[in-house]
């Protein structure tokens, strides 16, 4: 799967088109091998490609910014479209995430 | 409540609905068909690609509920293997006039208090990652979302939603 990508010190986390709770299992495996063995402190989720999300979505960035909120990192989402956005504010999601575009 | 009951389909032709049936495992990869197939029996109604989405996400919110709590496809030792035997989920959908309908029902643990599990931000199931916003989505995207259900007996959940009206979507 070719949904992370390391950059130094972050994580970027390629989100696939559809966002459902099958999909968030192996995305948020292979998050978590990638933050606990390279040791990175942010991480960025890149929604560019991303047109449908369940609350799945939401799960999978609380998750995240538990783990890494403790070592002080922080979690970035880019590229939401108006649609995603919405959802993810209506989850609160912009009290533990930057929005950068 | 039936999975799969026949119905009778004479008032159906009449009115010059459409309805189908789907049945599928209890698998988490089965719910992306489950909402692609709700999608394409939707488009006969031309809705907008916002309406499609809205199906979509309450679809597939409502099958998640199906595979993870209805028949607690997670853990594979635990209480439910029993219900595993038969972990079909039923999905129907139809089209009366511009309204679209789908009931998603499962034979699985069912929910002791259904007022608690709609609570937005409410998971019997933190340790999953679930968010407890299945109902709430549900509920934002559609307009109407009925839950029933039987401890131990099962879970429906039907909800419909009126195509090719765009409402104002209130901006915060």
């Amino acid at each position: 799967m070719k949904a992370c990508k390391k950059n130094g010190q972050y994580l970027m986390i390629q989100m696939p088109e559809e966002i459902d709770h099958h999909q968030t299992v192996q995305i948020r495996q292979a998050a978590d091998e990638s933050i606990l063995e390279d040791e990175v402190r942010d991480v960025i989720f890149d929604f560019g490609q991303t047109r449908m999300m369940d609350s799945s979505g939401i799960g999978i960035i609380m998750g995240r910014y538990r783990m890494i909120s403790a070592f002080g990192g922080q979690v970035y989402i880019m590229n939401a479209d108006t649609r995603i956005k919405k959802i993810l504010f209506s989850a609160g999601i912009q009290k533990i995430a930057e929005f950068i575009n | 409540m039936s999975i799969a009951a026949e119905k009778d389909c004479t008032e159906i032709y009449r009115t010059g609905d459409n309805r189908i049936q789907l049945r599928f495992l209890a698998l988490s990869v089965n719910e992306a068909l489950a909402r692609t197939m709700a999608a394409a029996f939707l488009s006969e109604l031309n809705p907008t690609l916002e309406e499609i989405a809205d199906v979509k996400t309450a679809v597939s919110e409502a099958v998640t509920n199906a595979v993870i709590h209805g028949y607690g496809m997670e853990e594979w030792d635990g209480p439910t293997q029993a219900r595993r035997k038969s972990a079909w989920i039923h999905m129907e959908c139809g089209l009366s006039d511009n309204v679209f309908e789908v009931s998603i029902e499962d034979k699985g643990c069912g929910i002791p208090d259904i007022k608690t599990a709609m609570q937005p931000l409410y998971t019997s199931r933190p340790e999953l990652e679930r968010s407890g916003m299945g109902f709430s989505f549900m509920e934002a995207f559609m307009d109407e979302v009925k839950v029933e259900s039987t401890f131990g007996e099962g879970t429906m959940v039907q909800m419909k939603k009126k195509i090719g009206i765009v409402e104002q979507m209130e901006e915060e």
